[in-house]
């Protein structure tokens, strides 16, 4: 008797020593449904976009009335609490004990990490259109970690930094959380903005989650800069924003910030203090592209809330699953040329406003948007295109190959050119 | 509670039936990975690791006296150590896992110092505050910790790659560490910190240096707390602040308290109950956080002695 | 250190003074380490909130906070806390829980977006102070601490109650046996002490916001502030939260990478001399 024919007869007997489920061991029928693993912070720090993810995924659900590739789909949610530690633990369950074909989601990017970690070993399929860690698509990628409608945190401030300098600012200061997504995120911005002859002329790092903003303001306001630049999410982002206002620094200098800085998610609760901060990024929910504008208005109709980066990633990442099964007629068993059919898969009709389609690195190439918020005519303030950077790769004008010869993005290399 | 403590044999004070339910409760736990799924066995291996933190915090709580609120840095000391070890220093696993040990040993010896002196609330209070620091230094300390995204290693040496296998030397691992705590807590040296619980004042004026055996006590508990630590290394191959937050050494505490303080192998019981709730709630409602919640408040009113603790109190009214 | 930056370090200090002395009555007095303070600080600011949205004015929001908190620790102090009287351990843990489930509470009723509580008219915008540009609302705040101190220090000192509470904190059983009833004495120092923490988290929520987490955050330094400032003294959570208002400030402008270090290496240093805190007594 082989250890799983033995494991069939007794597993009956010893289920109750389980946990609630009973283990399904038996390999999926092809024609059963796909199953997706989606792994989302409902609670913890970030609880309100996890809702969202949850909200943008089964939004698409709806539309496509569960059925993706020809076959039905069955979404398995778990709460990754915006812990590490449990994202951890529930992706085993998703993928151990649910069977999951594959995963989607995770927000902070130490649960991104720590789950690609576990899929480099089981070769899940897993989708992260919210994780930006540079490095997965460049120095450490995983192939079977796919940033679909994700972006890599540098891409879109490298055209930020030169969009910058055409305004003609000279000196610029940056204000940033101080983990890897604001290095990387305050990295790219630097690295233009200085090479093009710019100066960066103070950066400040804060812990997250840093109660009060006023002693690096102070420092912010003596500094005599043209422009600052500030890289902050959630909550973070609302004081920054709130505490900069009443300072009388808003008055004074511009505030430019890093995309989550500005996200429905942070100004969805605020006043006329977010009004004007530029930001840049591939999605604005103010957009007059006709399939942004759409997907903005029906998701308002339906949740009652302008859509955040949250929602709007989670459903554009699905579409692009979606488009991927579709060809290759719903076979997510195969999971080498599902991974590969996905990466070769060009996204058309999406919220993102235009055919999207991954580089050799499998990072999307973008149209990235300059944004700034502006108050809509029912006094919602929401983020609205000025300019546009076409076809902006994650290497931005540089060689791929000599760009990922200088080190990833930190808190001691900025890219920072000396003068 | 009255077995009589001989010297003469390692398993002195252990009667018959207690080794054969020992025995039988190993037996049972080393068939598990033949039935459990994968995912299942690793729900049991992380209950044998919590199982062996909790423990070590109930040396201290059920023998000394004090209960602290600051293993889970300690345990998370010896993970960050290990990884840091394994993936940035380039260490094998073992002297990872050896020197995991040995920092954790090394902070709580730190914490011992500080905190023997006090009792009660204050030493609820300060071993809480000292986890806070750890806590702090992991997140801050950017450089070398990785700061809030933690850090990645491919800890786990390459013969314990399969879920079993790594199961089987965790099991051998609690066996080994639960013995030697079994055996420290009825040492002399366990029979004083007892005392030293059960009435300071008498055992200072019997000529006991008291807050050397405390300082003591609570090194010796660090040193199985870094054990633990070092395992959930291997475990999960990553290590962030999570691991030493003030979440963790609660999670300690609660699972020793739902085991039943002073019965060292409840804590075993009290990880399965905590790590399998968790698990079940979690996978039927969004609101686990409140679950959870209401039922610490709940152990906390009524069943203050755990659940060993709770078997014992019906199994001797029966005997009676 | 620029006066600006003394007035950033004073202001908060002046905001974790008003969580602080709530938190160090209770554990004074009833010895309880209250860890669902946090809870009932951020609890406090989302009702706070929610009442001065709906009606327009910042006070009735500080009424309501500190009226729905005082309830709540009611119920927490005579449905929950009586039940493990006695027991330090427990009422810890149980604290614990119900800090879980306050804040998943919170989740529920106002979602996980960042709030803040809107700022009258009349506090918003700068004034100079000394040729320095300052936030007005700021300065409030600081007059609040000031406040709030003046006015425990009257009730401490200057009245039957405060006697009482003091004799407490030094011996209860002492003050029962002379034929108090302590209890009510302690039931009062609960609703007062929570209520406090319902009216920092409305103070704080203008202008740190609210948002899940806010709680351990405000716990963390409170927790900092009574451990340097000693078990039950008011002097001490006074001078304790201007060190760890100044620390936080300094830290973050001097030493920007041991910003969190700043307040904690201190605290660690003083423990190591003086276990109870800077006016703590041992009992």
């Amino acid at each position: 008797m082989d250890r799983r024919q033995f494991l069939k007869n007794t597993t009956a007997a010893v289920a109750a020593v389980g946990v609630g489920v009973a283990p399904w061991r038996s390999a999926q029928a092809q024609a059963g449904p796909i199953k997706i693993g989606l792994l989302a912070p409902l609670t913890g720090v970030v609880a309100s976009g996890g809702k969202e993810m949850v909200e943008g995924v089964q939004f698409y659900l709806d539309q496509v009335k569960n059925e993706m590739g020809g076959r039905k789909v069955e979404l398995v949610i778990e709460d990754d609490a915006s812990n590490p530690d449990t994202a951890l633990q529930k992706a085993r369950r998703l993928v151990e004990q649910g069977n999951c074909h594959m995963l989607i989601g995770n927000l902070l990017a130490n649960t991104g990490l720590a789950v690609a970690n576990y899929v480099k070993g089981t070769g899940t399929p897993y989708f992260i259109p919210i994780i930006a860690a540079d490095d997965l698509t460049q120095r450490a990628r995983i192939k079977n970690v796919i940033r679909v409608a994700g972006y890599s945190a540098s891409a879109f401030t490298h055209p930020f930094g030169d969009w910058a300098l055409k305004q003609g600012y000279k000196k610029i200061a940056t204000i940033s959380q101080d983990y890897t997504f604001g290095h990387e995120q305050c990295g790219g911005l630097a690295q233009v903005f200085t090479e093009g002859g710019g100066q960066i002329v103070q950066q400040f790092w804060h812990p997250l989650n840093t109660a009060d903003f006023s002693p690096y303001l102070g420092q912010l306001a003596d500094l005599k800069v043209d422009a600052i630049f500030a890289m902050e999410t959630g909550a973070d982002s609302t004081r920054l924003i709130q505490q900069y206002a009443s300072f009388g620094l808003k008055e004074k200098t511009p505030l430019l910030m890093a995309m989550n800085g500005t996200d429905q998610s942070v100004i969805r609760t605020m006043g006329p203090e977010c009004e004007g901060i530029i930001a840049a990024a591939h999605f604005a929910e103010g957009s007059d592209v006709p399939t942004t504008a759409k997907f903005e208005k029906d998701y308002e109709a339906k949740y009652g809330k302008i859509p955040s980066l949250y929602g709007f990633s989670m459903y554009s990442g699905m579409m692009w699953i979606d488009a991927a099964l579709k060809k290759m007629g719903g076979k997510v068993e195969d999971r080498e040329a599902f991974i590969d059919t996905v990466l070769k898969t060009e996204l058309d009709n999406s919220p993102l406003g235009k055919t999207v389609k991954f580089d050799d690195y499998g990072n999307p190439i973008y149209d990235v948007y300059i944004r700034k918020v502006v108050k809509r005519a029912d006094g919602k303030y929401w983020n609205v295109p000025i300019e546009t950077y076409p076809n902006v790769s994650q290497f931005w004008k540089y060689d791929p190959a000599t760009y990922l010869k200088q080190p990833p993005y930190s808190r001691t290399f900025q890219g920072i050119k000396k003068t | 509670m009255t077995q009589p403590v001989s010297k003469t044999s390692v398993l002195a004070g252990m009667t018959g039936r207690a080794l054969v339910i020992a025995g039988l409760v190993v037996i049972v736990a080393a068939c598990l990975p033949m039935v459990l799924s994968s995912y299942q066995v690793g729900l049991v291996t992380e209950v044998l690791i919590f199982g062996v933190l909790a423990m070590s915090i109930d040396i201290l709580a059920g023998f000394a006296g004090r209960t602290s609120l600051g293993h889970g840095a300690i345990f998370g000391v010896s993970t960050y150590v290990v990884v840091y070890a394994t993936g940035q220093a380039g260490l094998s696993p073992w002297a990872g896992f050896a020197l995991g040990v040995l920092a954790a040993t090394a902070v709580a010896s730190v914490f011992a110092l500080l905190a023997v002196r006090t009792s009660g609330v204050y030493f609820l209070l300060l071993t809480l505050a000292l986890g806070m620091i750890v806590w702090g230094v992991c997140l801050r300390w950017t450089q070398v910790t990785g700061g809030e995204n933690g850090m990645r290693a491919d800890v786990r040496p390459a013969a314990l790659m399969s879920h079993s296998a790594f199961y089987w030397a965790v099991l051998a691992g609690a066996i080994v560490v639960s013995f030697a705590m079994w055996r420290f807590v009825r040492s002399p040296f366990g029979l004083t910190l007892r005392g030293i619980r059960d009435s300071e004042s008498r055992m200072r004026s019997l000529g006991y240096n008291v807050p050397l055996h405390l300082f003591i006590g609570f090194t010796v508990s660090g040193i199985f707390a870094g054990i633990a630590g070092g395992l959930y290394a291997m475990f999960n191959n990553f290590v962030s602040p999570s691991t030493v937050a003030l979440a963790q050494s609660v999670e300690g505490v609660l699972m020793m308290i739902a085991g039943g303080v002073g019965t060292l192998f409840g804590a075993f019981v009290g990880a399965a109950a905590i790590i399998v709730l968790e698990n079940i709630v979690s996978s039927y409602t969004e609101r686990w956080l409140m679950v959870l919640g209401i039922t610490f408040v709940l152990i906390m009113i009524f069943a203050p002695e755990g659940i060993i603790g709770k078997l014992r109190a019906i199994t001797s009214r029966k005997v009676r | 250190m620029s006066l600006f930056q003394l007035l950033n370090g004073l202001t908060f200090a002046a905001l974790l003074f008003v969580v602080a002395s709530g938190f160090t009555l209770i554990f004074g007095l009833l010895r309880i380490v209250n860890l669902a303070h946090g809870a009932l600080y951020l609890f406090g600011g989302y009702i706070g909130y929610s009442v001065a949205v709906k009606t327009g004015s910042f006070v009735l929001g500080g009424i309501g906070a500190m009226a729905a908190i005082a309830a709540i620790g009611f119920v927490l102090d005579q449905g929950l806390l009586r039940f493990v009287r006695g027991n330090e351990l427990r009422q810890v843990l149980l604290t614990l829980g119900v800090a879980f489930f306050l804040n998943d509470l919170a989740l529920v009723i106002w979602g996980g977006d960042s709030f803040t509580v809107p700022i009258p008219e009349m506090l918003r915008g700068g004034t100079r102070v000394f040729g320095t540009f300052y936030p007005i609302y700021r300065l409030f705040v600081l007059g609040m601490g000031i406040f709030v101190f003046i006015g425990l220090w009257v009730l401490l000192n200057h009245t039957r109650l405060g006697a009482l509470i003091r004799a407490g904190v030094d011996d209860a059983e002492m003050v029962e046996a002379s034929g108090v009833n302590i209890r009510r004495v302690f039931l009062f120092t609960f609703l007062f002490g929570s209520a406090l923490a319902g009216l920092g988290g409305l103070m704080g929520g203008a202008f740190l916001s609210l948002y899940p987490s806010a709680d351990a955050e405000i716990l963390t330094f409170s927790l900092a502030v009574v451990i340097i400032g000693g078990r039950g003294s008011l002097v001490g959570v006074g001078i304790g939260s201007l060190l760890v208002g100044l620390l936080n400030t300094l830290g973050q402008v001097m030493f920007p990478e041991l910003a969190y270090f700043v307040i904690f290496g201190p605290m660690a240093v003083l423990l190591a001399f003086r276990p109870l805190g800077l006016f703590g007594r041992a009992t």
